[in-house]
């Protein structure tokens, strides 16, 4: 770990911030693409049995 | 070989899925090395003391909160003149993204300000339009949540991007032409004697390309989920009308 003086609490504030608010951009972004997907392959499921009938 | 060929929703997933993997493999890469190198092992400013490695999250940030509206700006014109859905699919995707990036910008560069210039805020061209760059944001996503319509909500949404653009292009150029304000010149120059010493600039550069592959990767893989939602809601209606 470097030394960052007295300016610490300000850089180590600024990456953390950073780094929280790429993580929920990330998590959501991957939550919401799951369920998406999900959501298609299962209507698409149902329109084929919809069309064999 | 036509560009126009990946307006077809099929062919953009395909190439979609080719890219992605090296695009986000390539951020990570770029990202990691980029911010250690700039935390672990550049030293101190002379006179911003440690401050200085801010610079690694807060220029990064605020290049893909700027470029990604132009990204909107210039997809919402392909909407606007060729109506090819992708097109305006991925500059939703994109929105959320260039917001985050709006809001890292703006708080690491208040906590950046702070023991700088003595305050958390200013009023200064750059900081102004930047802020205002942010309410932009909010309002782009929000309308496209508030129109049902889908071709009704990209032909809104494309004009307020257009209307936006000024206040993405004034974050990036107001230096030049406001001599007032706080917030120092551009970062990076052809200028030898403009640009910031080799020493910081090698890990900023590859930190900028790391956040960049990451806006690449993330807006590929979110247009790749609105096209998913996009479709089950046709499948849906069709079905419904087949019942």
């Amino acid at each position: 770990m470097p030394d960052l003086g007295k300016y610490a609490t300000e850089v180590l504030g600024a990456y953390g911030v950073t780094l929280a608010l790429m993580a929920v951009l990330l998590v959501l972004t991957l939550r919401r693409g799951r369920r998406a997907r999900a959501a298609l392959r299962q209507v698409e499921q149902e329109a084929q049995s919809h069309a064999e009938d | 070989m036509s560009l126009w060929k990946y307006a077809n929703p099929v062919k953009f997933l395909a190439l979609s899925a080719r890219v992605q993997p090296f695009a986000w493999a390539a951020a990570a890469v770029g990202i990691v090395v980029g911010l250690g190198w700039g935390f672990f092992l550049t030293p101190d400013d002379f006179r911003q003391g440690s401050t200085v490695k801010i610079i690694y999250i807060h220029v990064p940030s605020a290049w893909i909160a700027i470029n990604a509206w132009i990204m909107m700006l210039i997809a919402s014109l392909i909407w606007l003149v060729r109506r090819h859905h992708v097109s305006a699919l991925a500059a939703r995707a994109a929105a959320p993204v260039g917001l985050v990036m709006t809001v890292i910008g703006l708080l690491t560069g208040a906590i950046w300000g702070q023991p700088m210039w003595g305050t958390w805020w200013a009023w200064d061209p750059r900081l102004t339009s930047f802020l205002i760059l942010f309410l932009f944001y909010l309002g782009y996503i929000a309308l496209w949540e508030a129109v049902e319509d889908p071709d009704t909500a990209a032909d809104l949404t494309s004009i307020l991007c257009l209307v936006g653009s000024v206040f993405a292009l004034m974050s990036r150029y107001a230096v030049l032409f406001w001599s007032q304000g706080l917030h120092q010149g551009a970062t990076l120059s052809l200028d030898k004697e403009e640009n910031i010493s080799d020493v910081f600039w090698q890990p900023l550069v590859l930190s900028i390309a790391g956040f960049s592959l990451l806006f690449i990767a993330l807006v590929l893989y979110r247009t790749g989920t609105e096209i998913a939602l996009r479709r089950t809601r046709a499948l849906q209606t069709r079905i419904e009308r087949g019942a």
